[in-house]
């Protein structure tokens, strides 16, 4: 809930579509892009934020997608974690909805902001005096008492399931930020009030609270599961300039320390109409959605742009390890570096992805899983940890019990090494191309599954319309190329490795640590 | 000229306001008016019992060109023997990865995944299930492989291994995890230790686990009288129907038996337990004790208090507990129903380890006030039922949905129509019913608290009880 995802599904599900979804009882007939345009409308309002509304009327509800063009890529040093806290705030509600009184709330949060200021400041000087940081404290604890008198619980959520609202959520990746509910057809008018409203003015009511909870979301999930420590550390390692080095949840020193106005300016900056793209998908009609759309998104402000990330990843020099000794079982991973996935070559490294993973017929299954049995689950997660500018291709082993890292390792290595020497057989392109047609009819079973994969385009690529065109490059893969990405790609010098290495845990006292010397 | 033309402007944005009341901006979520939702119809799928007393129901959804079928068949992890824990799951899982008498596991393989199609099987606790799914354009060839995998599995030996491995693994990762040690180790309070509900696999009974014993698991559970088939997609009917025919209708009719009673305790003491987890900066707690069954009367109003506790954002645990006090990211809390058998009531959390002890009169906290010290106002109540009903739609809102809940229903002999009786048990729940259910299901003498964590921390909130019980849960070797 409110959560970074782990693994997005891969870019491969979201990419084709051979057979007809709508309307067409035939089930083999083959549709193109203009027959499913048919059943899309396509709308921008003047501030610049982008509709996609799709007819889809198998029952009365509708599923939306709001994706926001942020991620923890856009955050500064010192404020990671900022998107994703956003993302929370996006719940609190505005000055209409979740407040007992907002005229006097506005001025107790501003008393409140006020008070938390001086005492940051206060506590962040190494010279403040222990007795100064402690009474700005108690007068922060008091403004943040005052402040909460305010608020009406979760108001904005309580309105959306008292009205049969399901789904409601919203994730923060390094790339982006979504936002999403499916609702009865008959409140589409609600959705409009509140989608458009929560972004006009979203009041940071609780923020102080809400951080708490946030750093329980990091010690629950990356500080207190083995794996989670992992992937923390393996992708702090992966990047040396580019921002997706800092994880999506933020480190625990910046959670504890950005403020209400660190998160009115991160939503100045980046939460513009013309950033954000909603699709749409369900018993909707668009002729009376439109006005709608206008008389509601259309009350916020047009503002510019925000401009675009400067950094870029320099080539990698040298292998990175990182290994956690750990009393939990063995893990290993290793990552290579790979361009964005609107690079021309992605296509390529989808059927490396799905020839090595995808399935019980893949080559890693099958040569670490069943014919060597030294692990009992491979795979690799095809874009970490995002995909919009150049990220890591991520192998992944689980060894069975007693096996070592070194033992999985070798036979990935082996498998990348046949990649480069060998060619792939015609039946494994054959069932690359198969599976990813036949994924995407699949995946096409809900509103809210294609209203994500539609954003996803449209943010990606600025067009929902690559969902269809994408199809046609995954038709000229060849036997070469795979060949040519995989020497250039799985090199010593481009990867990264980390792994739990298992150690009985010692309780460590003062003569083991000196006989440790 | 230039002064009529404010008045035809005003005019013309009047009438554009008649004519579409819709677009008028309205400022706040009261003053929004819904038109009313078409009546919710709910198609039935069409149900027909083969002579060997295999049940069929299928539904047919033309929007995309796909099938799907699923099975029930009745068995269960919870039918084992005490000494092979484990048999039913790898059975459930070598019946598929093993390939059947004329296919091998490798061969069912290539030739599914070339297709795009899948067919996998497994066995729960409570029942076992199999399904199949593919291009509606395969749909025949495919689901002779289902039936073939149902009918005829080899039990290949090296799959065995295979499958082996893989649980062999999973027991020696058990306490890897803070989350697979709380669930495991609360059911075995609430259950009992020993009972089918909470024992897992160890080293000892996988070992104890020969490939006759899957056969025979397989022969006695794996028959056309213990199941029932679902089919739902892009087909025709009749024309399905033939096809179950011809793949099921010579299987013949197994032995009719009705299987034993599962053992568990059903009620616990009250009593606080902890497990020493050292690589944690949080406590997880768990505080609780048995639940119901759907079949309990009560059902409907526990489901409102359900939705009242932890159903949604404004729910009491979320809005308490983490909006307000700031002590978790994940807090939950309910009465849980199981289908034929009483699932786990219980309030948790997750909190740093300073905050054990407030975490855990948190949730202590929320347990009374619903019991009585501030009972479910009638505006929760309001609330909570128009959450449900206003949803409602959503579980009847694609065939597949619908197939799989008549195929649960069938499976544990509920009627067809409990969907409508879900509808109408919350519409017609009182305030009262709802209050005195809370007060009759949550029974804080039966409380077993259960913390998990690092020793340091969570130690002070420990020292407050006068007995802590420290469980074990290194792993046997043997």
């Amino acid at each position: 809930m409110l959560s970074i995802p782990t693994q997005r599904p891969p870019r491969r599900l979201f990419t084709l579509l051979l057979f007809c979804i709508f309307c067409f009882p035939s089930a083999s007939q083959a549709i193109d892009l203009a027959s499913f345009e048919q059943n899309v409308t396509e709308y921008t309002v003047k501030n610049g934020w982008t509709f996609i509304l799709v007819k889809r009327p198998v029952a009365p509800v509708f599923a939306f997608m709001t994706v926001v063009n942020v991620g923890s890529a856009q955050e500064d040093t010192g404020r990671t974690g900022l998107a994703h806290m956003f993302e929370h705030m996006a719940f609190k509600g505005t000055p209409r909805l979740g407040t007992k009184n907002y005229e006097e709330e506005k001025k107790a949060l501003e008393e409140l902001e006020r008070a938390y200021l001086a005492y940051q400041e206060a506590k962040l000087n190494a010279q403040s005096d222990a007795q100064h940081i402690e009474d700005l404290f108690s007068v922060f604890k008091s403004k943040q008492a005052a402040a909460a008198k305010f608020v009406k619980k979760n108001a904005f959520g309580d309105i959306v399931e008292r009205e049969g609202g399901v789904a409601l959520n919203a994730f923060t990746g390094a790339d982006v930020t979504g936002y999403f509910y499916a609702l009865p057809a008959n409140k589409i008018e609600l959705f409009c009030y509140l989608e458009s409203e929560r972004f006009l003015y979203p009041v940071f009511r609780e923020f102080y609270e809400e951080r708490d909870v946030v750093m329980e979301e990091r010690r629950m999930r990356t500080e207190s599961r083995p794996v989670g420590r992992l992937f923390e550390q393996f992708v702090v390692t992966a990047f040396t300039a580019h921002p997706y080095h800092h994880p999506v949840i933020g480190y625990a020193s910046d959670i504890q320390s950005y403020t209400m106005t660190d998160a009115k300016g991160f939503f100045d900056t980046y939460y513009v109409p013309s950033n954000m793209v909603t699709a749409v998908v369900g018993d909707i009609d668009p002729k009376t959605l439109i006005p709608l759309l206008e008389t509601y998104f259309g009350r916020i402000p047009g503002r510019p742009k925000p401009s675009a990330l400067r950094t870029v990843e320099p080539p990698s020099i040298a292998e990175k390890v990182v290994t956690i000794k750990d009393s939990a079982q063995p893990f290993y991973m290793e990552g290579y570096h790979k361009p964005a996935a609107t690079h021309p070559d992605q296509p390529v490294f989808d059927a490396i992805d799905d020839i090595l993973t995808n399935g019980r017929t893949s080559r890693f299954y099958r040569s670490l899983v069943r014919d060597k049995q030294i692990a009992v689950s491979a795979g690799a997660y095809g874009a970490y940890p995002g995909e919009k500018y150049p990220h890591l291709w991520v192998a992944y082993a689980v060894p069975a019990r007693g096996v070592a890292n070194e033992t999985v390792q070798h036979a990935i290595r082996e498998e990348l090494d046949r990649l480069k020497t060998e060619d792939v057989t015609d039946e494994e392109l054959a069932k690359f191309r198969t599976r990813a047609k036949a994924g995407l009819i699949y995946s096409l079973k809900s509103n809210l599954g294609l209203a994500m994969s539609l954003t996803d385009y449209q943010t990606l690529f600025g067009d929902w319309r690559e969902l269809f065109r994408y199809i046609q490059r995954f038709d000229r893969v060849t036997k070469a190329d795979i060949r040519r990405i995989a020497k250039q790609t799985f090199v010593d010098s481009n990867r990264v490795v980390a792994q739990i290495e298992t150690v009985t845990p010692a309780v460590p006292t003062p003569t083991a640590a000196r006989k440790g010397e | 000229m230039s002064k009529r033309l404010p008045f035809i402007l005003t005019y013309a944005v009047t009438v554009f306001f008649l004519a579409t009341p819709v677009t008028g901006q309205v400022d706040s979520v009261e003053q929004l008016s819904y038109p009313p939702l078409p009546d919710i119809h709910v198609p039935q799928p069409t149900r027909v019992v083969l002579d060997n007393g295999m049940v069929v129901l299928l539904m047919e959804d033309h929007e995309l060109p796909t099938v799907q079928v699923s099975a029930r068949i009745r068995t269960g992890s919870r039918l084992e023997p005490a000494d092979k824990v484990g048999l039913a799951s790898l059975t459930g899982t070598v019946m598929r990865s093993g390939g059947t008498i004329t296919h091998t596991g490798d061969q069912l393989d290539d030739y599914l995944e070339s297709k795009a199609a899948s067919v996998e099987t497994g066995i729960g606790v409570a029942s076992g299930s199999a399904s199949m799914t593919c291009l509606s354009e395969d749909f025949s060839e495919m689901f002779t492989v289902f039936g073939d995998v149902l009918r005829n599995p080899r039990f290949d030996p090296g799959k065995l291994a295979i499958a082996k491995t893989r649980i062999i693994a999973g027991i020696a990762r058990q306490n890897d995890d803070p989350d697979g040690i709380l669930s495991r180790e609360f059911s075995k309070l609430v259950y009992g230790k020993d009972s089918p509900y909470a024992r897992v696999e160890s080293y000892a009974t996988v070992n104890n686990i020969s490939r006759r014993d899957l056969i025979d698991w397989h022969a006695k559970y794996f028959v056309p009288n213990r199941i029932i088939l679902g089919l739902v997609g892009d087909f025709q009917t009749e024309q399905a129907l033939d096809l179950v025919k011809r793949t099921f209708e010579a299987w013949p009719q197994g032995k009719s038996f009705d299987d034993p009673i599962v053992p568990y305790q059903t009620s616990t003491t009250k009593n606080v337990y902890y497990v020493e987890k050292s690589d944690m900066t949080q406590a997880k707690i768990i505080i609780g004790h048995l639940g119901l069954t759907r079949k309990h009367p009560d059902y409907h109003p526990v489901v409102i208090i359900n939705q009242i506790v932890s159903g949604s954002f404004g729910a009491r645990l979320f809005s308490n507990v983490r909006s307000q006090k700031g002590l978790a990211y994940d807090v939950h809390g309910g009465i849980g129903f199981g289908w034929d058998y009483p699932a786990t009531a219980s309030f948790s959390m997750s909190t740093k380890t300073d905050t054990t002890q407030a975490g855990i009169d948190a949730l202590l906290e929320e347990a009374r006030k619903i019991m009585n010290a501030e009972p479910p106002t009638e505006e929760e109540v309001r609330k909570a039922k128009a959450s449900l009903l206003n949803s409602f739609v959503f579980s009847v809102d694609s065939p597949g949905k619908i197939l799989g809940k008549f195929l649960t229903y069938e499976y544990f002999g509920y009627p067809s129509d409990w969907l409508v009786r879900f509808r109408m048990g919350i519409e017609k729940a009182t305030v009262d019913q709802v209050r005195k259910a809370a007060r009759t299901h949550i029974k804080p003498d039966q409380f077993v608290f259960l913390i998990i964590g690092p020793r340091q921390g969570t130690a002070p909130a420990l020292a407050r009880y006068e007995t802590v019980e420290e469980l074990d849960i290194s792993i046997p070797e043997s």
